[in-house]
């Protein structure tokens, strides 16, 4: 992935070396009806950290990168990117504006679980989007950068295709280069391998891995896939019923998990 | 109202018309139909005791003077309505049944008749049966004119809505209805048309709505309804303002609410299914 | 059968008055189209007040008949604000628009709702503005929702423009009407059925065209969603062997 290299990302948050804060959050509530979501959570990640959100399935985990990205509000507490706040709150934190957020918001990536591309634009066109429209960049870049992550997820002479003529793992690899070409310092992964089918997961998890071994962006990934967990991720973090349950490297919590639930969890995917 | 209070008691055995709650439906609209069928066809002259003052600005005493003259237009323009839709909701079925038709001498024609009633203008179509139609013989009286025209009009809607409630019932139950070797008509009362109505309703209940808008049209044949009522007050006194501000919101007034019921109807029928 | 056709000078006449009936047509349809995207997207707005009043011009656009909007508007609304009264093109043109509005909006807030909600959380997290995400993302994808329908509308509206001649513009129903009016001085007498089977073939013309135009537009936007000839660069890598 040449050139994508975050600290050139002049008004970016401070994420020059690994162990200054890329995503902080804390006492983060957020509920849906009576349904607690997020319950006080407090979590750090570090800049060029990767880490893989497990738990299961209605625990909330999605909630924590949606939040992150602005496509659900939290109810109090606070979300910072690198030292900006992302979130307005009561105490008073940010002001509520809209130019500001997505000044914050620019520094984050998201890819989704049904990939979300646009079915009326090329693979390219996709890809192009965000850096012509938002970025400013002009088409003749944004075209040569687009087909260099298309070269990168190894779909180059896909360029001129629509997302309805490619499979599924083909789209969540365009997704994954759409999300990359506006060179975010964070990004956020939600269950991007869930919805394939499993021959095609391979080409996408290898994506990532590249993505892991370039080691400039801060990836959060919700995801269970634990080989791949284990191989790639700097820290695991147990989530259930809204809190963190508990968090270490995969060794720790795959091999010798403190919590019951967590060892039952792990039981119940890997035999899945 | 729940879904579950309105959903059929699956426990009753009764038919639908032994239940004491849909017989005075049943009889509150025939008794309905029956007054406005008498009020509706009445001769009517429109004409008020207030004099307007000559000023420009908006005269409230000739406005309530208006209002049951109002009344008894809106009387005429409702039966020709409710005429109107049951002519198109009849000859619709046929419409869309000869549209189905796998003979092409049948189906082509009926298409056709379909495309170019449903594209030109009602009011022109109100002319050339009120005053084309006389050069050929044949001479219709205002209502006759209006209940015919518009309930062709509408036929030509409700044919399509039928035909999309047709073939909105999903192929597997053709299917299985050959399959369980039940007879055409068998499958036709029985499979189809149960499950095609549900679908249907709203849309007709559309056409109601659409067509008692359209039916003031009718003044320019001589239908003594709402838009009749208005001209004749703003040539007999010089004054357009409160007459059309008055059936603005006559028009208003019934059809507000009676898009809302079928708004209603739509969601009840959309829990039906479920 | 040559009885079935006019004189070419009442032909020309008519051709005059389809002239006005176009004019009429495209002014309302401008008119609508922009209050149906205006009132569309304000009915799916966050703010209440914003949704509650175009929730207001829905109901009452299409709660109100277009004859009488269209005489309230030639008749009424002159004398009540002191408008000049001459204008009736203009005065009819936005009471059809309005009407047309009133449909329309509702045609765009379903299309809207048609398009997956990922979409939107895509283009949230592609930083794009809201106006944007409307503009690049959602109505072109809402656009093959729209054209079926708003093809309908335009038809509708074309049959509400004949109610024109009814408040004295000399559109195509206007003049056929006067065609039998004026029969007892005209030296040849066509029969009456034929002058008015003339004015609906006309209308039945221009609404297949209207047809035509919008089966165009549909065909370009499903285009969207094919692959697109144009050419690529050469790449300065071998293609990857890993793709089929």
């Amino acid at each position: 992935m040449s050139g994508s290299d975050t600290s050139t990302n002049g008004s970016g948050p401070a994420v020059s070396d690994k162990g200054a804060a890329a995503v902080t959050m804390r006492g983060v509530n957020k509920a849906f009806g009576d349904n607690v979501v997020l319950d006080e959570l407090d979590m750090d990640v570090a800049a060029g950290e990767r880490v893989v959100i497990i738990g299961p399935s209605g625990s909330g985990k999605t909630t924590i990168l949606r939040v992150i990205m602005t496509l659900e509000r939290i109810d109090s507490g606070s979300i910072t990117i690198g030292d900006d706040p992302l979130y307005h709150m009561p105490d008073g934190t940010t002001p509520a504006n809209e130019k500001r957020i997505r000044e914050v918001r620019s520094h984050i990536g998201m890819v989704f679980q049904h990939f979300n591309l646009f079915p009326h634009m090329s693979a390219l066109e996709n890809i192009m989007l965000a850096p012509v429209k938002v970025h400013g960049v002009s088409r003749d870049e944004a075209e040569q950068r687009g087909l260099d992550l298309l070269e990168m997820v190894g779909l180059r002479q896909h360029a001129n295709h629509t997302p309805g003529q490619l499979s599924g793992g083909q789209k969540q690899r365009v997704a994954i280069a759409r999300s990359l070409a506006t060179r975010p310092a964070v990004m956020l992964f939600d269950e991007v391998t869930s919805a394939l089918d499993p021959e095609l997961v391979g080409d996408v998890l290898a994506v990532l891995k590249e993505i892991a071994e370039e080691g400039e962006t801060t990836m959060m990934l919700v995801t269970h896939e634990m080989g791949f967990a284990r191989e790639v991720a700097d820290r695991v973090v147990m989530f259930d019923h809204g809190k963190i349950l508990e968090s270490g490297t995969p060794q720790q919590i795959m091999q010798e998990p403190e919590h019951e639930r967590t060892r039952s969890f792990l039981q119940a995917v890997l035999d899945h | 109202m729940t879904t579950t209070a309105l959903a059929p008691d699956m426990t009753d055995s009764r038919s639908w018309w032994q239940k004491p709650r849909n017989v005075a439906i049943v009889a509150g609209v025939v008794v309905f139909l029956a007054v406005l069928g008498w009020l509706g066809t009445r001769d009517l002259t429109f004409t008020t005791d207030v004099q307007p003052d000559g000023s420009t600005s908006f005269d409230w005493a000739f406005f309530w003077s208006l209002v049951p003259d109002m009344l008894n237009a809106m009387t005429v323009t409702a039966w020709a309505t409710v005429t109107s839709f049951v002519v198109a909701l009849v000859l619709g079925l046929f419409m869309a049944l000869g549209r189905r038709s796998t003979m092409k001498w049948i189906s082509w024609p009926v298409t056709a008749f379909i495309e170019f009633i449903r594209s030109t203008p009602l009011l022109v179509q109100l002319f050339f049966l009120y005053y084309g139609l006389p050069s050929l013989g044949i001479v219709l009286g205002p209502l006759q004119a209006l209940t015919i025209g518009l309930g062709v009009h509408y036929a030509t809607y409700c044919s399509e809505a039928y035909r999309a409630g047709i073939n909105s019932v999903p192929h597997g139950q053709w299917e299985a209805a050959t399959a369980m070797n039940l007879k055409p008509s068998t499958t036709w009362t029985r499979i189809i048309i149960p499950q095609a109505v549900p679908n249907v309703l709203p849309a007709l209940g559309n056409f109601l709505v659409a067509g008692f808008k359209d039916a003031p049209l009718g003044f320019t044949v001589g239908v003594t309804g709402l838009m009749f009522f208005a001209t004749t007050i703003q040539a007999r006194y010089f004054r357009p303002v409160e007459p059309y501000i008055l059936i603005g919101i006559g028009f208003l007034l019934v059809s507000l609410p009676a898009a809302w019921l079928v708004r209603r109807l739509e969601r009840y029928m959309s829990y039906e299914r479920i | 059968m040559d009885q079935l056709i006019l004189s070419s000078d009442r032909y020309a006449r008519l051709w005059e008055g389809t002239q006005i009936t176009l004019g009429v047509l495209a002014a309302s349809f401008v008119l609508g189209v922009v209050l149906s995207l205006l009132f569309g997207v304000m009915r799916l707005s966050d703010r209440r007040f914003v949704r509650g009043f175009a929730l207001a011009y829905v109901e009452f656009a299409r709660g109100i008949s277009s004859i009488v909007l269209l005489f309230i508007m030639a008749y009424a609304v002159p004398i009540l604000f002191g408008l000049p009264q001459e204008n009736v093109f203009i005065l009819a043109s936005v009471a059809l628009g309005l009407n047309m509005g009133g449909y329309g909006a509702e045609i765009i807030r379903g299309a809207i709702e048609s398009v997956p909600k990922g979409q939107s959380e895509a283009s949230v997290a592609l930083n794009l503005t809201n106006m944007q995400r409307l503009r690049f993302i959602v109505l072109p994808q809402a656009m093959r929702v729209i054209l079926p329908p708003m093809g309908n509308l335009t038809i509708e509206i074309l049959k509400g423009t004949a109610l024109v001649s009814l408040v004295s513009l000399s559109d195509i129903a206007f003049r056929i009407d006067l065609f039998r009016t004026n029969a007892a001085l005209a030296e040849t007498r066509t029969p009456d059925w034929i002058l008015y089977l003339n004015a609906l073939v006309i209308y039945f013309v221009i609404a297949q065209i209207i047809n035509g135009i919008f089966r165009y537009f549909e065909r370009r936007t499903n285009a969207k969603y094919e692959s697109r000839n144009r050419p690529l660069p050469a790449s300065d890598v071998a293609p990857a062997g890993m793709v089929k």
